[in-house]
């Protein structure tokens, strides 16, 4: 390498480490500016952290990185480089929304670096353009094909002209015609701009070629730096994946032996596996489209194909998981049927992504499944010890799955796919993400199965050199076969000679028509617009990028059905729950007497019963055992017993004895009950015989602001404060945690956007839904439970929306430290209910609490507000009687953002 | 038949070794059965505790201070003397509950038979301290005046002697409701979120997919959650029962925990069913999480268990009869409560057993279809 080439990346002793793990171990790195530059090595070796660490997305734990010519731990440099860098992640469209659209995807980029509003309609309409997605604008992103959603993850990395762009792994599980597309329009670009940097990670070591220099990855280190030539020089191999496999340590290479395909005896006519125009339909989509092939016994035939292109859909069909819409499926001359479970013996299945039990040892896996299939039972243990040890388990037996490398996970898979000894064997990408050494000795495995136990292989792979292994292939692309034969046949029919040219010609031929790939090649890039980047790039608060998450967040709220049911159902759930499912309100309790004096005077004390909404009367009673086993049922809750004599002793001045038997097992119902019991018995009969009673002095009881002492006076507005918090907290709180769990926080610490306008974006539309919850909730309690408004009107409605602003701010908060949905979900829901529900006046007045109570009750808005809507619904009191209240609560909401914005980070760990 | 029984039990034993090694989830039934039932059992009473009184007295003679005094802890905190213009204010402020008014000469007015009146104003948003605290004020009120009068000779006794006997709770105790019903309520919900959660991270993992090529049926796969989940609350349940309410809180169980055990295998049939019914409604973890709450909280605040259903809307009580948990809750109350017998609780018993078979059935109908579409 000269001395003299530019850098755009230089690394000393980086290290980077997830608990014990070293993702990345003392690595030191120039990387050429100016130029195509790459990383190479299988899955988990290390690419991802340091494209994620070039990118600033990512914190340096120790060493250094220069990036730019500046050092990447400087806050002010990352801050600049945040418009001069762009950062596409790994995965399909993993930084783009799903459910908007092209179009509304780039715009949201375009606002995020300040473009103004013609020059983002500009450069949207010239990138699609020239990335040929011009005739899909509206189609929402969810809908595309991998190679478009790869393409739109570059437009929207090229929306602002970027001096670096960093691509990880852009082409992984995109078909051979679009990742060849994707790849000249890259050249396209750097043509125009030669100043650009591009910096890209890949799997696919026949990608490498076309670098202008690569690093070769394993394990955190460097294998070798230079041109494909010099990295092919080094390893002294003729490709770069056996050179890659030379230059990896010895002892990893001592267990590789090169792969040799032993030719196949073909024998008999009957087909082991046999469709016929399978069709499947998933509503007006057409997964798979009119497929039909024939696989003889013991042959390995391989489907190859994109993400997406009908592998899986009609590998589910021939394994019965998935009845066809159209067709017929035959496994050894028999149409398939899904519910019969002869069938399932025959047949081996190991499916895309890992999908054993993780809780299970590697050992109780196999014997699940062979208990499952009904091996004879003195089999099971000598079969799965011979699984171990043909499959090299033996070590790890007693390990549970989720510790192991992948590519012993996939033994495992495909150990647990024998066990049974079926005669096919159906593999869905099994290769995917392994190593090269440990993808050579799988095929040994299927190898041996094929030519030595004759078990039928259909596999799906997009690896080329793995097709080339089997005996015939099947290429598939859009739901339908393109062409079916021997790879070296396929190979030789194309021009190039290679079974990728191949399938690439054929996929030109069938993508013609559809104009998909229209406008791809010719149409010009756009010039870089050096006036439209940097305006709001640099400044440090932006409204415009504030509302670019504030619009994008309302939009893709609006658009999932689910959550927005939930918000918006939610609320009038709880209120119809909680109004009609607590109440303190006695009524209609079913009482039984059991009269022994059947007199006018008892007659008349049970007269005072009847009249009351309180009691409902059942059949009299004969004794008391009668009344108590009718209390022990639940049948009645009250048993009057009126002793004999009772008529004499009253007239008489003798103050008789009644008993009440009352079911106390719910105390509050008990004690309430006898209450009424008594003071109605009392009252009626001073009433009824005036000469009786003392009537010397007496206690006049007032309900205050609830005359009629109901409960959803109470209880309803109370309410409010619960449900306002639960649900605004836990939308918002979701709200966040989704970008982390989705991917697409990366926008969030690749761009210019600052943490305030992240998360005032963020919190907007769910203050807004909250406020809708409000006034429905507001409207329920009006005219559904009839609790008026008694006081102040605009008090409860600003009130409500200094309440729900803390309670969303709330989520925000719980949202910057916590990981996943359900954590946060539940955080926020348990965290928000319990001082609502306990300490907020709900249950128990805030007077009546212990002094540790009324702290936690007041440390939490619930309390502040619950004095608001109670006060100014049922107490009639009016914004001057509250106004601390209301001071308090501005305080929480500005108290929650500082919190958060402190918590959130800008860069991953 | 034996197939069947064969799959059952070792898809559900692996079912129960997922559950042991999911450490959360463990941890999470553990703490839903002690921690959770203690502190909701001795935290949310519905007793007359603390509660701050106020009194206005405009009488200042020893009778007005001797009702005064009379409100003592743990009922009542200490009365705070207030002057008429607080009164009102003070109410709206929440910083008392009660109030009670003592006119000028109140206690001369007594002796001399002109029939005064003391008023008792509470704070009626304040539901349930206000509902029972009344009472116990006004008794207080009522006692003392009855004493002074007795010392002057003169009798205030009512017309008859009301004689309470409080049945299957003697001391009204609100911990001994609570913390059964709290036990009850745990089970809905870990019958819910355990079914509905070992369904979503089958699917999750895609480990379902794996359960489908096998030679099992859907049923099989169903009963064998069924079970197994069944019976990691069956055991936390009685355990919670035996150890957190007897023997730790020290409350009386007064049934037969066995045929308790029989109901809750009953009521686990349906709601474990009613969990993977909304299980195959979501595809993630966060949207089963989304339906769940609220099927939640009607299925447990409106089965009876927090308010007593003669005081919910007619209508509202017709359509809770086809909830399983209605009828889960008069069961466990009739038994543990009030320690009624099989011959007072079979027509309840035969009500859940009617309902799990109609949601088995149903969520059996789903979780095929679920299964097939992936």
């Amino acid at each position: 390498m000269q001395e003299v080439a530019p850098k755009v990346a230089q690394i000393r002793s980086l290290t980077h480490r997830y608990g014990d793990n070293a993702a990345l171990e003392d690595v030191s790195l120039d990387i050429p500016a100016g130029c195509m530059a790459g990383l190479i090595g299988p899955d988990g070796v290390g690419k991802s952290t340091l494209l994620a660490i070039l990118a600033g997305v990512r914190r340096i734990q120790s060493g250094q990185v220069n990036v730019l010519d500046g050092d990447m731990t400087d806050r002010v440099h990352r801050s600049r480089c945040h418009v001069r860098i762009a950062y596409m992640p790994q995965g399909l469209g993993k930084n783009l929304y799903p459910t908007l659209s092209v179009e509304e995807n780039l715009d949201f980029f375009g606002r995020l670096f300040g473009l103004t509003p013609a020059a983002r309609r500009e450069r949207i309409d010239e990138l699609l353009a020239a990335t040929g997605l011009a005739p899909f604008p509206h189609r929402a992103v969810g809908a595309l094909s991998g190679g478009m959603k790869q393409k739109l993850g570059l437009c929207c990395a090229l929306i602002h002209d970027p001096d670096l762009l960093i691509l990880d792994e852009p082409t992984t599980g995109v078909d051979p015609l679009s990742r060849r597309q994707f790849w000249e329009l890259i050249d396209h670009i750097r043509a125009r701009r030669p100043q650009m940097s591009v910096l890209v990670a890949t799997a696919y070591m026949e990608e490498a070629e076309r670098f202008d220099w690569l690093a070769a990855m394993d394990d955190g280190h460097i294998l070798a730096t230079g041109t494909p030539d010099e990295v092919r020089r080094a390893g002294g191999h003729e490709t770069l994946e056996e050179a890659f496999i030379e230059l990896l340590p010895e002892e990893r290479r001592k267990r590789h032996r090169a792969v040799t395909v032993p030719p196949r005896q073909a024998d008999g006519d009957t087909a082991a596996i046999e469709a016929e125009g399978l069709t499947r339909r998933f509503g007006d989509f057409v997964a798979v489209d009119n497929v039909s092939f024939r696989i003889e016994p013991g042959e390995i035939f391989g489907f190859l194909g994109s993400n997406g292109c009908g592998k899986t859909t009609t590998m589910k069909m021939l394994t019965g998981l998935l009845p066809a819409s159209e067709g017929v499926a035959r496994l050894f001359g028999k149409p398939l049927d899904a519910r019969d479970m002869a069938t399932r013996q025959r047949v081996g299945y190991m499916s895309q992504s890992f999908s054993l039990y993780s809780e299970l040892t590697v050992r109780q896996n196999l014997e699940l499944h062979a208990h499952i299939f009904e091996l004879p039972y003195d089999e099971i243990e000598p079969r799965v010890l011979e699984m171990l040890k043909s499959f090299e388990l033996e070590d790890v037996e007693h390990s549970r799955p989720d510790d192991l490398p992948l590519g012993i996970k996939q033994r495992l898979q495909l150990a647990v796919a024998v066990i049974h000894r079926p005669e096919v064997l159906i593999l869905d990408e099994p290769t995917s993400g392994v190593d090269p050494i440990a993808r050579d000795q799988f095929w040994q495995y299927l190898l041996d199965l094929s030519r030595n136990d004759g078990v039928t292989i259909f596999i799906s792979t997009h690896f080329m050199n793995e097709a080339e292994r089997c005996d015939r292939v099947s290429l598939m692309h859009a739901g339908r076969v393109l062409a079916v034969g021997v790879p070296r046949d396929l190979a030789e029919s194309s021009g190039g000679g290679s079974l990728e040219e191949a399938f690439v010609e054929y996929l030109e031929k069938a993508a013609a028509p559809s104009r998909m790939t229209d406008g791809v090649i010719g149409r010009a890039m756009p010039e870089p617009d050096q006036n439209g980047r940097g305006k709001a790039g640099r400044r440090s608060f932006s409204l415009q990028r504030l509302w670019a998450y504030t619009r994008r967040e309302a939009m893709e709220l609006l658009r999932d059905p689910i959550r927005l049911t939930f918000a918006l159902a939610g609320p009038v759930i709880l209120l119809l729950a909680f109004g009609y499912g607590i109440t303190f309100d006695v009524e209609d309790l079913p009482y039984a007497v059991f009269d022994q004096d059947q007199s006018l005077e008892s007659r008349t004390l049970i007269e005072g019963f009847e009249g009351s909404r309180y009691f409902d009367e059942k059949t009299p009673a004969r004794s008391e055992t009668e009344l108590i086993q009718r209390l022990k049922s639940g049948e009645i809750v009250i048993g009057v017993e009126i002793p004999s004599g009772f008529g004499r002793d009253l007239l008489g001045g003798h103050h008789p004895e009644i008993n009440l038997l009352v079911d106390a097992a719910s105390p509050f119902r008990g004690e309430t009950a006898a209450g009424y019991v008594s003071g109605i018995a009392q009252q009626y009969l001073a009433e009824r015989y005036p000469g009786l009673a003392a009537n010397i002095f007496s206690v006049e009881t007032r309900m205050r602001y609830n005359q009629a002492f109901k409960s959803v006076y109470a209880i309803v507005p109370s309410v409010f404060t619960l449900i306002l918090t639960m649900i605004p907290a836990m939308m918002t709180a979701v709200g966040v945690v989704r970008e982390k769990e989705y991917g697409s926080i990366a926008n969030f610490r690749s761009t210019p956007v600052t943490r305030l306008e992240f998360l005032l974006g963020k919190q907007g539309p769910y203050i807004v839904l909250a406020y809708i919850n409000f006034l429905t909730l507001l409207a329920m309690a009006v005219f559904i439970f009839g609790v008026p408004v008694k006081g102040s009107l605009p008090a409860l409605l600003l009130g409500s929306l200094l309440y729900v602003a803390g309670t969303t701010g709330f989520g925000v908060l719980i949202s910057s430290f916590t990981n996943t949905q359900v954590a946060a979900m539940f955080g926020a829901a348990i965290i928000s209910i319990i001082p609502a529900v306990n300490f907020s006046g709900l249950l128990v007045p805030v007077s009546s609490l212990s002094g540790a109570g009324q702290i936690i009750g007041l440390s939490f808005p619930s309390g502040w507000y619950q004095p608001i809507s109670v006060g100014a619904m049922t107490k009639g009191l009016h914004l001057s009687d509250m106004w601390t209240s209301f001071a308090m609560l501005v305080l929480f909401a500005l108290a929650y953002l500082f919190v958060a914005r402190i918590a959130l980070r800008k860069q991953e760990r | 038949m034996m197939h069947f029984v064969r799959n059952v039990w070792r898809l559900g034993v692996k079912e129960l070794r997922s559950f042991l090694a999911d450490p959360i989830l463990l941890v999470l039934v553990i703490y839903i059965f002690t921690v959770a039932v203690y502190s909701v059992a001795t935290g949310a009473k519905t007793e007359v505790v603390n509660a701050a009184v106020a009194v206005v007295d405009e009488d200042r003679s020893p009778l007005s201070r001797q009702i005064a005094a009379a409100l003592l802890p743990p009922y009542f905190q200490q009365a705070r003397y207030i002057d008429a213009e607080e009164a009102i204010t003070g109410m709206d402020r929440n910083e008392f509950v009660f109030l009670i008014d003592i006119p000028p000469n109140f206690e001369r007015d007594l002796l001399r038979g002109d029939k005064p009146s003391i008023q008792v104003s509470a704070d009626a948003t304040a539901m349930s301290l206000a509902g029972i605290g009344v009472n116990y004020v006004s008794s207080i009120i009522s006692q003392e005046i009855s004493v002074a009068l007795r010392e002057h000779g003169v009798s205030s006794d009512q017309p008859i002697n009301l004689v309470s006997r409080y049945l299957f709770n003697p001391n009204a105790d609100s911990l001994r409701y609570t913390s059964v019903m709290q036990v009850i309520n745990n089970v809905s919900m870990l019958a819910i979120i355990l079914a509905g959660a070992a369904l979503i991270r089958e699917r999750e993992r895609g480990t379902v997919e794996h359960l489908l090529v096998m030679p099992v049926s859907a049923a099989e796969i169903m009963v064998a959650k069924i079970w197994a989940n069944g019976l990691v609350i069956l055991i936390g349940a009685l355990i919670s029962l035996s150890l957190v309410v007897q023997t730790i809180l020290g409350i009386p169980i007064a049934g037969s925990l066995t045929l308790f055990a029989v109901g809750i295998a009953v009521y686990l049939t349906a709601a474990t069913g009613l969990g993977i019914m909304l299980a195959t409604f979501a595809s993630t973890m966060p949207q089963f999480a989304l339906l769940a709450i609220p099927v939640l909280i009607i299925f447990e605040l409106l089965s009876g268990s927090a308010t007593p259903m003669e005081s919910m809307p007619v209508w509202l009580q017709d359509v809770m009869q086809l909830s399983p948990s209605t009828h889960f809750v008069a069961y466990a109350q009739a038994i543990l409560y009030r320690g009624a017998g099989l011959s007072i609780v079979w027509p309840k018993l035969a009500m859940m057993g009617a309902i799990s078979v109609a949601f088995f059935v149903i969520a059996l109908a789903r979780f095929r279809k679920a299964l097939l579409n992936g």
